[in-house]
């Protein structure tokens, strides 16, 4: 055991942070809405891009660094750290580029990986639909051939919760392109250009009042047989690769943003007398507690899947745990802030509010619990009706 | 940075289970429990393999292994809830060796690293110590008196009454002691009784390791309504929920064993986030693990109980979770205060 960092990821732990100082983006658009703060973090990115630091975890020959997984996942603390945006198409970098790379065919890969990295292309992801949710296999947009062009395949369904839409050119879709076969088996993977105006884009307003999602209507929409990825039929393991990288990552930036969310909750309570308090004290102490939890078990998850190539029952426990604690942690800032975190507007207000998606998107509580369950205890399924 | 244990310790790990499955099975563990006896052929064993003085240095005739191994220990005897004056010995011996003079050093520590001599240590509270683990057998005893003092003192120095807890595989005694009696410690006792809590901490995962294993067996085997009853989301749940805190529990506890020989700068936060964490998952996982049990985890019959029994005292041992909070909440203070502009 040996919970120290080597020199080589101090050294690049260091690099990044000198840059990021240096470096540091554009003040925060206060103007100009939803747009100007896209515009924003698509500059943001660029800036990265041109410095190598949009993705130092992919490979050197696709424009990466390299970075080991320890490396990548000190990135994400210090973007956390530096309370920099993330970048604007990180749907792009995190999910479709890792995905092309396992899946994709040479073309696939020289034509689609340069532009994610340097945000000309911006990704966004169109797997959940509103009737298949948790059960994402159930999903129903068809993909049929057009008799007419074998080599097109044309698109009908709805799709849910695809952040990014408005901006991107490239939607990660899946589809069912085989109506008899088994749920998991009829589904495809498909790169669907959103620049066609058979898919409609509508923003989807959120309990906080903004809309960071969109629901997308697609109607006979076109795509190219060339844009298959990993083969007709094979959709849900391609779809499969895309989701296991999406907590991988983002998860060390989350981590170090609630963090520091404590701090400044313990700095206010210190502010108002309250960390004298043994209630409050009490109360903060176990979130402390929770929160180092939750960084000594996503490092535990990380490295003991890079050292030893098993990884542990950690992703889904960190992504549980996470999502729960940063609820109770806004829910004790309500208490401590007083009125101003019940204050339209405030940030305070915005992060309670914000809160309550952590337990549902990118695999609710329930079914991280079903997850654990099952496949680490080994628990028998509950056999559902169907 | 890595979480695993090295090659050598895997060894201790694997050659502990195998040995504490063989020899403290769960109806050894009762019949002793019942009895109110301490297994002494099986501490004889664990003496004659060096245990008592894993951590203890070889000029005092231990093996001069660190934290980590002591900690791996500590877990498998929490596994099976051996009934041997292991935890106590060791509390004692980490707090002398740390917080003693050479002198005193010299005196006790070659007896229990050899288990020739067992130990026990005990928090005042007025005049006398509740509830102190092992008294009655221990030859030296060691007496917190929660302000940060401590003393040594040998067990004929001290008035020793047996009081039984609701724990029965470990015999408990109220000790008392006249102000004189016995020595000071004058070196580091805050850093010796934060070594003790991170061995407390991983006897405690070790509970609730093996709590967890029975409920999963349990919920496996256990039909109702014609289907195993952990196919229920209600008990499947709560299984995962005692996963969540166990591996919370671990997690902390092998940060403290690591921070307390390589970064001993961070062992007061690691050793009050590992008490507080283990404390806490220990109560709920094996109160989880009687619910999960039904009926049948409510009998004497099962051995479910004993688990629950061996959480509680040990999670009040040397602080609670809630005392553990309050040391972390002034931590945090202090933090603020150093980082706040002069």
């Amino acid at each position: 055991m040996d919970l120290t960092f080597s020199p080589k990821e101090l050294a690049f732990r260091e690099e990044l942070r000198g840059w990021l100082a240096e470096n540091p983006p554009e003040p925060e658009p206060t103007q100009g809405g939803e747009d100007a703060h896209y515009a924003w973090r698509r500059d943001w990115q660029r800036r990265l891009y041109d410095a190598g630091w949009a993705a130092p975890g992919w490979p050197t020959e696709y424009g990466g660094r390299g970075a080991t997984p320890t490396e990548s996942a000190i990135y994400f603390e210090e973007i956390g750290r530096a309370r920099v945006p993330f970048a604007a198409n990180t749907l792009g970098l995190l999910l479709g580029g890792p995905t092309l790379m396992v899946w994709g065919t040479q073309e696939q890969k020289e034509r689609y990986l340069p532009p994610i990295l340097s945000a000309e292309e911006i990704w966004c992801q169109g797997f959940s639909e509103p009737e298949a949710g948790s059960d994402l296999a159930s999903l129903k947009t068809r993909a049929v051939k057009d008799p007419a062009h074998p080599d097109e395949w044309v698109v009908t369904g709805q799709k849910v919760w695809t952040s990014g839409a408005q901006y991107s050119k490239w939607c990660m879709l899946v589809a069912r392109t085989d109506g008899e076969a088994a749920k998991h088996k009829g589904l495809t993977y498909f790169l669907m250009d959103m620049e066609q105006e058979q898919v409609q884009v509508r923003p989807l307003r959120q309990i906080t009042g903004e809309a960071e999602f969109n629901e997308l209507f697609i109607e006979q929409a076109r795509i190219p047989d060339a844009n298959v990825v990993g083969g007709v039929g094979n959709g849900w393991k391609v779809a499969l690769t895309t989701l296991m990288n999406e907590r991988a990552g983002l998860g060390f930036a989350l981590q170090i943003r609630l963090r520091q969310l404590l701090d400044d909750l313990v700095a206010a309570a210190a502010e108002r007398g309250l960390l004298d308090d043994p209630r409050y004290a009490d109360a903060l102490a176990e979130l402390h507690v929770r929160c180092e939890s939750i960084r000594l078990l996503a490092w535990k998850g990380l490295t003991d899947a890079e050292r030893y190539g098993q990884p542990g029952p950690e992703g889904s426990l960190v992504k549980w745990l996470w999502s729960d604690t940063n609820q109770r942690l806004t829910e004790l800032a309500v208490e401590i802030i007083g009125p101003e975190a019940l204050s339209a507007g405030s940030s305070w207000s915005y992060e309670f509010l914000r809160a309550r998606g952590n337990t549902i998107e990118g695999g609710t509580t329930e079914v991280l619990k079903n997850i654990v369950a099952e496949r680490v205890l080994g628990l028998p399924r509950l056999k559902v009706a169907v | 940075m890595d979480f695993g244990l090295t090659e050598d310790q895997r060894q201790i790990q694997s050659t502990a289970r195998e040995l504490l499955v063989a020899r403290a099975k769960p109806e050894r563990v009762r019949e002793h429990a019942e009895a109110g006896t301490v297994d002494l052929e099986l501490w004889a064993e664990l003496c004659e393999l060096g245990w008592p003085g894993i951590a203890i240095g070889e000029a005092h005739g231990g093996q001069g292994l660190g934290r980590i191994e002591l900690s791996i220990l500590c877990e498998e005897l929490g596994r099976v809830l051996a009934p041997v004056p292991f935890l106590g010995s060791v509390l004692a011996s980490t707090l002398i060796d740390h917080a003693g003079s050479e002198l005193q050093r010299e005196r006790w520590l070659p007896g229990l690293a050899s288990g020739e001599l067992t130990g026990a240590v005990g928090t005042l509270q007025g005049e006398s110590a509740e509830l102190v683990l092992g008294a009655e057998q221990a030859g030296v005893i060691v007496l917190l008196d929660g302000e940060g003092a401590a003393r040594v003192l040998a067990a004929a120095d001290a008035e020793i009454t047996p009081v039984a807890s609701i724990d029965p595989t470990r015999p408990t005694a109220r000790v008392s002691a006249s102000a004189d009696a016995g020595e000071a410690l004058g070196g580091d006792v805050a850093g010796g009784a934060d070594r003790a809590l991170v061995s407390i901490s991983s006897e405690l995962v070790g509970v609730c390791d093996r709590a967890l294993e029975m409920t999963v067996a349990y919920v496996k085997d256990r039909r109702q309504f014609g289907v195993p009853v952990g196919s229920y989301q209600a008990v499947s749940h709560r299984c995962a929920q005692m996963l969540l805190e166990t591996e919370k529990a671990r997690a902390t506890a092998a940060y403290a064993a690591w921070a307390a020989d390589a970064e001993p700068e961070s062992l007061p936060e690691a050793a009050a986030m590992a008490k507080a964490a283990a404390a806490d998952a220990a109560r709920e996982v094996t109160a989880s693990a009687i619910q999960a049990h039904g009926g049948i985890g409510f009998t004497w019959e099962a051995d479910v109980h004993w688990l629950f029994k061996r959480a509680q005292l040990d999670a009040a041992l040397l602080g609670g979770a809630k005392a553990q909070r309050a040391r972390l909440a002034g931590i945090l203070a202090d933090r603020l205060g150093a980082s706040a502009p002069a």
